[in-house]
């Protein structure tokens, strides 16, 4: 892995459509030149993007008055990458499961799922107000298992 | 890159060839309007060929499954072609594969729908 520019990056973002797309752009430069492998890269950048959109569309509800921040943190093991919204928070118990059979034809409800599958760990606070929620992708997890595949 | 459509029609089918990302905005968006316009028209046996849609979010596959539903309750069909192994995955996870008609050969899939 690349051993330039590890340091923590974090910043600030308005609660926009361009905001969504400016955090997956980046998400997915951070992601390769941390080296991440072009999967890992993309299911980075898809993750960022859907937890972008939940802060933007779900939590801020698109206020001009509320910002969302990802915060980007490399340790020896892992990404980890943390994005903050300022919105009524999220209750974990009233998303349904997409992959239910009333739900497969709904037309939303896929974001959490969709960076769970993507990412190697999820955590989600619910700071009263606002959201927090970490993605962590593991590294070598992925070199792994293309060795997996590969057998 | 935004999204772009072309809609051609073969043997009474009408085929509308996407370009770019299905995503909240503007994507999804467009999508929307093409098959709306598409049904309203009374043109609805719809072929989408994703060959060239590089990144679909989840707002872009509710609006698939929209589309997909809609098409339906007018009695047409919905059926996707040329999926990029992105787009393929996506749709293995969220457990949609099953659900639409998937064709890789255009010929094929337009003699695919009924008569």
């Amino acid at each position: 892995m690349d051993s330039r520019a590890k340091n923590p990056v974090s910043y600030t973002l308005d609660s926009t459509l361009e905001s969504v797309n400016m955090a997956e752009q980046k998400a997915f430069e951070i992601a390769t030149r941390w080296g991440f492998g072009e999967d890992a890269q993309h299911h980075i950048a898809m993750a960022v993007r859907e937890a972008a959109v939940n802060a933007v569309l779900h939590g801020n509800a698109y206020d001009p008055h509320k910002k969302f921040s990802i915060a980007y943190r490399m340790t020896p093991e892992a990404l980890e990458i943390t994005i903050t919204d300022q919105g009524k928070g999220l209750d974990l118990r009233t998303i349904p499961d997409p992959l239910a059979p009333q739900n497969i034809m709904k037309a939303s409800g896929r974001g959490i799922f969709l960076i769970r599958s993507f990412m190697d760990e999820v955590r989600i606070r619910n700071l009263d107000p606002g959201t927090e929620i970490t993605l962590i992708k593991h590294i070598g997890r992925e070199a792994t298992k293309s060795k997996e595949e590969q057998k | 890159m935004t999204l772009k459509s072309n809609t051609r029609e073969v043997d009474g089918i009408t085929i509308v060839d996407l370009n770019g990302r299905i995503t909240l905005g503007e994507g999804s968006e467009l999508l929307r309007d093409t098959v709306r316009d598409l049904v309203g028209k009374g043109r609805n046996r719809i072929l989408l060929n994703l060959g060239d849609v590089t990144y679909i979010d989840s707002s872009g596959i509710g609006e698939l499954v929209s589309a997909y539903t809609s098409v339906q309750k007018q009695g047409g069909e919905l059926k996707l072609l040329n999926l990029t192994k992105k787009v393929h995955d996506l749709l293995q996870i969220t457990k949609l594969y099953t659900v639409f008609d998937i064709k890789d050969d255009e010929a094929v899939a337009v003699q695919s729908f009924a008569k």
